[in-house]
Order: C-alpha cells, then sequence, then structure tokens
C-alpha cells in the first residue's frame, strides 16, 4: 500500500488553493505532477554541474556527460534493458514515434505496404504514419474498437498480414484507459514479420514496462507523465533496428567527420541526438526513475487499480455514462466519462470552481470520440498522489453542475 | 469568479432551447467550421437577398457557450444588411476580447456572453459561430474550415 499522505508531501504543487479551494488535480493523464525530488535534481544539476554534455574537456563538462549518461542508464534499465546505447532520448513520445515514422519507416517502405494501427491511439502514433503512407504510398489500416473499449481483434487475421511493415499500438489507451493485450499482439505482428511500435505514454507511469520481455523493436515513453520534466523521454530501440535508422536531425554531436558534401554518423543513440540536448530534464527523468522505484511499480499499480475502481463506482452511480472497460485489471487510471447531458467544457469549467482540475475534449483520439458518436468527453485519471477523498470531491462538485443545467 | 458570470439564465435558455437551429434547404451560403481544441463543430446556413441577411440557421454539436452563441447570433444577424451583420461580429469579438463595452441594444441576448470574458479558455467557444457566420457571408461557400488543412 502507498502511503499516499506521505506523498502527497514531496508534490509541493498539491499545497496550492485556488479561490481557497484545495488543488484536487485530477489531469495525470495529460502531465504528471513533480515531486521535490525530481524538481531539486534538475535544480541541482543548474546549480553544480551545468555544462555541455559530451563536449567539455574540463571536470564540469565531465559531470555534465556522467549525469546525463547515468540518467540514461538508469532509465534504460527501468525499462528493462542493460543496454544503454538502446535508449535514444527524446522530449517524449510524440518526438519519439516520429523519430521511427521518418528515421526508420519512410526509407524502408513501399507501395502495397500496410501500416496497422489501432483505433484507440493517440494523434502521436497516428499522424506521423499518414504522413509515411503519403510519403511511401503505403496503406494505412486500422483494428477497430468494440462497444467496452477493447480492441476489435475479431478480424485480426484479416488486417495483420504478410503485407503489415509497421504494427503500431497503445499499451494504455489515454482515452479509454484500455489496456490491449500486448504481448499476445506483439507475437501475431512478429509472426507476419511486422516491426512494431508501442506507444508507453500511458503505461509508462503505471505498469512496469520491459521492453525484452514485450519484445517491442520500438517503444516510445515520456518522462513528464511519469514524474519526470517537460521534455524528458525517449526511445527504446532493439540494436538492428538503430543501427538501420536514419538521423531525423543532423547537427552538433550526431557526427563523426563533416566533409563539404556529406557527413558520417556518430554512434548509435548518439547520431539521434542532435545539438545540445534536455541534459538537465533528463537528469530529473532519472529522479523520477528513483522515486517510482522507491515506491515500486507494483504498489503503484495497486493504488491505480484501487482508485480507479472506487472512481468508477461512484461515476455510475451517481449516473455517469463511463467509457471503456469497467474491469480494472484490463485498464489504467483514465476515466473518460459523461455527466447527465452537461458537456465537458461546461463540465470542466464548473469543476474548477470546486479546485477540481479534469480534462475535457477529444484526448488527441478523435478516432475514439467518432467510434462512440460523442465529439469530446470528460476525463479524470489518476497518480500515486490522489486519494479517493478527491474522487467524492470529483463526484460531489458533478451534483452542482447536474444543477445549473438540470433540464 | 462566480459560476453566475457565465451561466446566467439566458445563456441557459438558449443552450436547451436553441433558436433556429435546423438546416436551411436552398441557403446559397453555407459554411462549417470546427474547434480543433474540444472538437465542437457549428454549420451556419445563410440566405441573403439584395445585400439582407434574410435568413440564417445552425447546426451543430458543443459546450453550452459555443451553441448558445450560435443561437443568439442567428435571431442578431436576421434582417441586418451585410455589412451590419459583419460589423457586428466585429463588435461582438471586440466584447469577447475585453476590449469594448457591448451596445446592449444592438447585442440584446448576447450581452449575457460578456461574462465569458473571465474564462480566457471558453473565449474560443463564444467567437466560433461567428467565425464561421463572417465565412460564409465571404461567399466561400463550402469551406470546412480547419478541416481543408487536414491530410486528406
Amino acid at each position: 500500500m502507498l502511503d499516499v499522505d506521505a506523498i502527497r508531501r514531496d508534490f509541493p504543487i498539491l499545497e496550492r488553493e485556488f479561490d481557497g479551494k484545495p488543488l484536487v488535480y485530477l489531469d495525470s493523464a495529460a502531465t504528471s505532477q513533480k515531486p521535490n525530488a525530481v524538481i531539486d535534481a534538475e535544480a541541482e544539476f543548474y546549480r553544480r554541474h551545468n555544462a555541455n554534455a559530451h563536449r567539455g574537456i574540463y571536470t564540469l563538462g565531465e559531470e555534465a556527460t556522467e549525469a546525463y549518461e547515468g540518467a540514461r542508464e538508469k532509465i534504460a534499465r527501468f525499462f528493462g534493458t542493460g543496454d544503454p546505447s538502446r535508449l535514444v532520448f527524446t522530449r517524449g513520445t510524440t518526438e519519439s514515434v516520429n523519430l521511427v515514422a521518418h528515421g526508420w519507416a519512410r526509407p524502408t517502405l513501399h507501395e502495397g505496404d500496410e501500416i496497422l494501427l489501432t483505433e484507440m491511439e493517440h494523434h502521436s502514433n497516428i499522424v506521423p504514419w499518414q504522413l509515411v503512407s503519403q510519403a511511401t504510398g503505403a496503406t494505412l489500416r486500422y483494428i477497430g474498437l468494440t462497444d467496452d473499449g477493447l480492441l476489435d481483434l475479431s478480424n485480426l487475421g484479416e488486417l495483420l498480414t504478410e503485407r503489415t511493415k509497421i504494427f503500431g499500438v497503445t499499451a494504455m489507451s489515454n482515452a479509454l484507459g484500455t489496456i490491449p493485450p500486448l504481448r499476445q499482439l506483439i507475437d501475431a505482428a512478429h509472426a507476419v514479420g511486422a516491426t512494431v511500435v508501442v506507444d508507453a505514454a500511458q503505461a509508462a507511469p503505471h505498469l512496469t514496462q520491459d521492453v525484452d520481455a514485450l519484445d517491442a523493436d520500438f517503444f516510445a515513453f515520456s518522462g513528464h507523465k511519469m514524474l519526470g520534466p517537460t521534455a524528458s523521454g525517449g526511445l527504446i530501440a532493439k540494436r538492428e533496428h538503430l543501427d538501420r535508422m536514419q538521423p531525423m536531425f543532423g547537427g552538433g554531436d550526431m557526427i563523426r567527420e563533416v566533409f563539404h558534401d556529406s557527413a558520417t554518423w556518430n554512434d548509435v543513440p548518439y547520431r539521434f541526438e542532435a545539438g545540445t540536448m534536455q541534459v538537465a530534464q533528463q537528469v530529473g527523468l532519472a529522479a523520477a526513475v528513483d522515486y517510482l522505484e522507491a515506491l515500486g511499480m507494483n504498489e503503484v499499480r495497486a493504488h491505480e487499480v484501487e482508485i480507479t475502481r472506487y472512481a468508477i463506482d461512484r461515476l455510475l452511480e451517481a449516473g455517469a455514462t463511463v467509457f471503456g472497460p469497467k474491469d480494472t485489471d484490463i485498464r489504467g487510471g483514465a476515466v473518460s466519462f459523461w455527466y447527465k447531458d452537461v458537456h465537458p467544457h461546461d463540465l470542466a469549467t464548473i469543476l474548477n470552481e470546486d479546485g477540481v482540475a479534469i480534462r475535457a475534449g477529444h484526448h488527441c483520439a478523435q478516432l475514439v470520440m467518432r467510434r462512440f458518436g460523442t465529439p469530446a468527453t470528460a476525463r479524470a485519471s489518476f497518480y500515486v498522489y490522489n486519494t479517493t477523498g478527491e474522487v467524492d470531491t470529483l463526484v460531489s462538485s458533478l451534483a452542482k453542475a447536474g444543477d445549473i443545467f438540470a433540464f | 469568479m462566480a459560476l453566475d458570470d457565465i451561466y446566467k439564465e439566458v445563456i441557459l435558455d438558449h443552450y436547451k432551447n436553441p433558436r433556429n437551429k435546423r438546416e436551411l434547404p436552398g441557403a446559397e451560403l453555407r459554411c462549417t467550421r470546427n474547434n480543433p481544441l474540444c472538437g465542437d463543430e457549428i454549420t451556419v446556413f445563410a440566405h441573403v437577398e439584395d445585400g439582407t441577411v434574410r435568413e440564417v440557421t445552425f447546426q451543430g454539436a458543443g459546450c453550452s457557450i459555443s451553441q448558445s452563441s450560435a443561437s443568439m447570433m442567428t435571431q442578431a444577424v436576421t434582417g441586418q444588411g451585410v455589412e451590419g451583420a459583419l460589423a457586428l461580429a466585429e463588435d461582438f469579438r471586440g466584447m469577447m476580447a475585453g476590449e469594448a463595452e457591448p451596445d446592449e441594444e444592438r447585442f440584446g441576448d448576447l450581452v449575457a456572453l460578456k461574462g465569458v470574458v473571465k474564462y480566457p479558455i471558453r473565449i474560443k467557444c463564444a467567437v466560433l459561430a461567428w467565425d464561421v457566420l463572417q465565412e460564409a457571408l465571404a461567399g466561400t461557400g463550402e469551406a470546412t474550415g480547419t478541416q481543408a488543412h487536414a491530410i486528406s
């Protein structure tokens, strides 16, 4: 069991009040709050160790490089690989997927090839593939959704064929919470020779992720959703894929030699890290990994299950419609809902008056919204610092919205 | 801030009982736009004759602010000259930008939306219908706003 009271004391932002109402932050699926350990690690880097990584011959430069590469080792190990060269640092999942799309898929795919996605993907695991499709002539296909918000795998055999070259899939839906049977899907994709790109933006903060146990070809994650700073995160890939991938950005540090007409590349992963990188942020992410490991990822998940179960029960009781699976074994802590006929925007404005921060909109998942025939949903999402008491505040604030909009 | 500033009775009334919310058969001007951030969508149909806006209707889905603003707009511009309707659109923007006080007589029910100014993120909800109206009256016809730039 997590000691949530103690955890909350580690997050200074949770002390904030709005018009005398304490902040009830229920939007961690958009970005998580940061504990002092992460804020301090980033500040400490700037106060004591700041220099450009991989450049200075002086001691301070070596310290900066050590901190940056130490972060790489720690974060790579957190995701199940002892080989830090398989981790390319990026600004997060979006940049990671784009790097695979432009650096690996565009040079590889041709007309007649297919890219298979699912309708529950975030736009960041859809739009880069549309660009690849336009550039290469490869065709996009989608695994549909059941009414319960699960992947409809009834026709997987027709969708996943030897023509499928890329299979892009989320490890946890940001709009529905759904956790797809990832390992089973990856095995099926590999059986037809497809390369798998896993969007772990939502899963990484909550579930133990082991890239090798999953056998993921590419694995994209964001640091800012797992207690780390914005612009931290990365892409973990099999070495043979990184060896073949083209750089997306040219610039300093990614080259070995530069001539008038051409250049040769630095080693993997540095060839994908052009220019001055987000050194302090990745160091901050390493501190976030320490923090999560100290809590224990099993405990983190258990807390999520408990609060999600409670939230779904209370929302249903209050008359809300909850999207996605209700079974917490196959879902995460992002709970999309409609409350009576109150539009999610109106709901979010009214809840805000009580200090309750929820997301309202399409959650960058318009294919999901279209599938369920709604332009938007309200979404409450939970993390290690949330309490069932905060769920109670959410529910009582919903009642207020119901009163204002009583039809 | 108080919720009464934004959820005034007149706004809720237009939301629950929208005026002129229907397709306008034979409308020569028509435009659809959505708010890419939230998915709110509004289509405006307009029939203009001899420089006068004879009839305006709308269809759409979205929050109370976007839909009530559309409903009030159809009432406010019907019967006006095209120039007058466009001027009202500009003045409405001015009010929503907090730059101008509304002329209560010209604005009618629209004055109620002034409270939205205190909720900056919702201002674009209020302005959406007016964007569509301006584009429709500009005669761009079947323009579909943000969708026009999307990947086919």
